[in-house]
């Protein structure tokens, strides 16, 4: 058996046959079940290395061969995989709840899957073709047959796919600049190529328009589930780009841009999150915000940012999780997540209000909260290198935490006469409790993210040399 | 029959849909427009390809128009009246599409420098597809027009690509990525009807 077969190909049949399926209980299980099953797999099996159980000997290959091309992992890639499985287990668990099983649970495991293929892809350009396909198996996902699409949904469709070809070309200029790496038209026709191509998919300013649309149309949800994986695989996929062609890494116009677009983002979103009325549109900046920092991270160059960037993935997948888990829950009893419906909503849906606060003082890297430790990271980097980056990424992070307090302040606004009705279930409690205490012992403990931290450096380690 | 003759009598056919894709407001005329763009880019790729696999973007994207052809087939005839994009004017349209054609014709040089051995019939041909479907995404609101954009400017991508990667996996996956949105398309289009929009 080979790692491709079992974190690949092997979910995405089962998330084939859990299409055919009607019991959302059965769904639930059998998704439960893998997802659990891979990240357990992927901690404890060692890929390319030999195991011995006992009198047995058993070795997981770590390439399987398609059409010439490979599927390839490699040992420290199982981190990678227990993160995305592990977290896409409580995002199954969240579902339920919300009874969204049957929408998210196949489509988001065969979306995860195809994801996933996509960093391990040899070529790795191919990967920009494997999140094409990934975006439209999604689109099932976001949109129920009975509502009908909006701008939001079309843009993304759009930006996605516009991405590819430009990466594709960018990808084959660049196979020509390492022929000939002193041709400087060339470098710069691959740098300006490969940017657009990025800056479509990551969603960057003004690109990212269709988040927060997106995040107004469509369930939280499912669209959150996607806003979570989807900046992440691609950050990794520039990551291969930045890895493999030293006269990127070499480049300090190519960070430079970076991180003008990350900053950008970080501006734009939290000023524009800092006056927006509306929650779902709210979140969608926040998430362009959180793209904008791991672009902030990474564009540092060194290996502080590298670090900085992967402190950021578990507690980010654990925040966009929380506020989605409570936007949702919020919504259900309003019309609209807009401040003129929410008014007092703290009384009657207290968790999922004191879930949405949390997640938000998260993001803007409240202290002891989880991406504290990676915020500080990347301010002490800036601080070394510009205090006017450092000056504008405050700014982002001061409209981040007006949002949030603005939210708290709306949602606590209610009549004094208006009672306490709790209208959460205990499982929906306790999930958002479970969250936000892990959130905190995040934050209060970051060494425990260290492993991982470390395994995934070894995945690029020419990047920040 | 002439092989350089062959390529420009497939530019011109595809010149010929795209245009009239960009003008035509009929959804029949739109898809066969789309199916003969298909059979345009398979006689320019031919040339390049072995037969065998240049079919291959030939069926996918009959494939592709069939599907959209179908769904629509089941919507009432108003559907695509929330076309309400600016600008409508059809010698707007036509004027920007000679804009596009020009803009095609100006870049050619550059992109035959780019990748040695590219003809210029095929430069012509995939820019006009990506700039006639950039123009279409920029102009449609109506699903069925937004999908035969991406698939125009797919195509047109394709074209250029094609000549400097010919991978079976490669194919298969652009095929997939086609029918991919083609179904798509035909999924937005359903979910639209099924909400009475």
């Amino acid at each position: 058996m080979s790692a491709p077969f079992l974190w690949i190909l092997l979910p995405l049949f089962i998330s084939g046959f859990l299409l055919f399926l009607r019991a959302e209980r059965t769904i639930l299980i059998l998704g439960l079940a893998t997802s659990i099953l891979l990240t357990v797999l992927a901690l404890i099996v060692p890929i390319n290395e030999a195991l011995l159980i006992g009198p047995f000997s058993f070795k997981l290959e770590g390439s399987l061969s398609i059409f010439g091309r490979s599927l390839t992992f490699a040992k420290a890639d199982g981190s990678l995989l227990a993160l995305n499985y592990g977290l896409a287990t409580v995002w199954f668990l969240g579902a339920e709840p919300l009874g969204l099983t049957r929408r998210l649970v196949p489509a988001g495991l065969a979306t995860l899957a195809l994801l996933i293929a996509s960093t391990a892809v040899q070529p790795f350009l191919y990967a920009a073709l494997l999140i094409e396909v990934a975006i439209l198996l999604a689109v099932p996902m976001l949109l129920p047959l009975n509502q009908p699409p909006g701008r939001g949904l079309k843009l993304f469709l759009i930006y996605q796919t516009l991405a590819m070809p430009f990466i594709l070309f960018a990808g084959w200029i660049l196979a020509g600049v390492e022929s000939s790496p002193g041709d400087a038209a060339l470098t710069t026709q691959a740098t300006a190529m490969l940017a657009v191509g990025f800056a479509f998919l990551l969603g960057t300013f003004p690109l990212y328009v269709w988040i927060p649309a997106l995040m107004e149309e469509v369930h939280t949800y499912p669209a959150s589930f996607l806003l979570w994986i989807l900046p992440q695989t691609t950050l990794f996929f520039l990551m291969n780009f930045i890895n493999r062609y030293i006269f990127l890494r070499v480049s300090p116009d190519l960070f430079e841009l970076l991180r003008a677009m990350g900053l950008v983002m970080i501006v734009t979103a939290g000023l524009w999150a800092a006056f927006q009325t509306n929650l779902g549109r709210m979140f969608g900046y926040f998430i362009a915000a959180e793209t904008g920092l791991l672009l902030t991270a990474l564009s540092l160059g060194t290996s502080t940012g590298v670090q900085a960037a992967f402190l950021q993935l578990i507690p980010r997948g654990l925040t966009i999780l929380i506020w989605a888990l409570c936007l949702s829950l919020l919504r259900a009893q309003v019309d609209t997540p807009r401040f003129s419906q929410i008014q007092g909503a703290m009384r009657i849906v207290p968790f999922a209000v004191s879930g949405l606060v949390l997640a938000g003082l998260t993001v803007a890297g409240f202290p002891l909260l989880a991406e504290f430790p990676s915020r500080l990271l990347i301010m002490e980097e800036l601080a070394s290198t510009s205090l006017e980056q450092l000056l504008a990424l405050l700014v982002g992070i001061l409209g981040l935490l007006a949002g949030t307090i603005r939210t708290l302040a709306v949602s606590v606004m209610a009549p004094p006469e208006s009672p306490w009705e709790s209208r959460e279930s205990r499982v929906q409690a306790v999930f958002i409790l479970s969250g936000a205490i892990a959130l905190l012992l995040l934050g209060l403990f970051p060494q425990a993210m260290h492993p991982l931290v470390e395994n995934l450096s070894l995945l690029y380690e020419h990047i920040g040399q | 029959m002439n092989l350089s003759l062959l390529a420009w009598a497939a530019v011109t056919l595809l010149l010929i849909t795209n245009i009239g894709l960009l003008i035509g407001r009929d959804w029949r005329w739109n898809l066969g427009l789309l199916a003969g763009q298909y059979l345009a880019m398979f006689m320019l790729l031919a040339q390049y390809w072995p037969l065998g696999l240049a079919a291959v973007k030939l069926v996918t994207g009959w494939m592709s128009a069939a599907t959209l052809g179908i769904t629509r087939l089941g919507l009432n005839e108003e559907a695509d009246s929330a076309e309400n994009a600016w600008p409508q004017g059809r010698l707007f349209r036509l004027f920007a599409s000679f804009v596009v054609i020009v803009l095609a014709l100006a870049v050619a040089p550059v992109f035959e420098q780019m990748i040695p051995g590219i003809g210029r019939a095929v430069v012509l041909g995939g820019l006009s597809l990506f700039g006639i479907g950039l123009l279409l995404l920029g102009t449609a609101s109506a699903l069925l027009r937004v999908t035969i954009g991406l698939l125009t400017l797919m195509a047109g991508f394709e074209l250029l690509y094609s000549t400097v990667e010919a991978s079976i996996l490669l194919t298969g996956l652009l095929a997939l990525v086609n029918l991919g949105l083609a179904l798509t398309g035909s999924y937005l289009m359903n979910a639209a009807k099924e909400s009475g929009e």
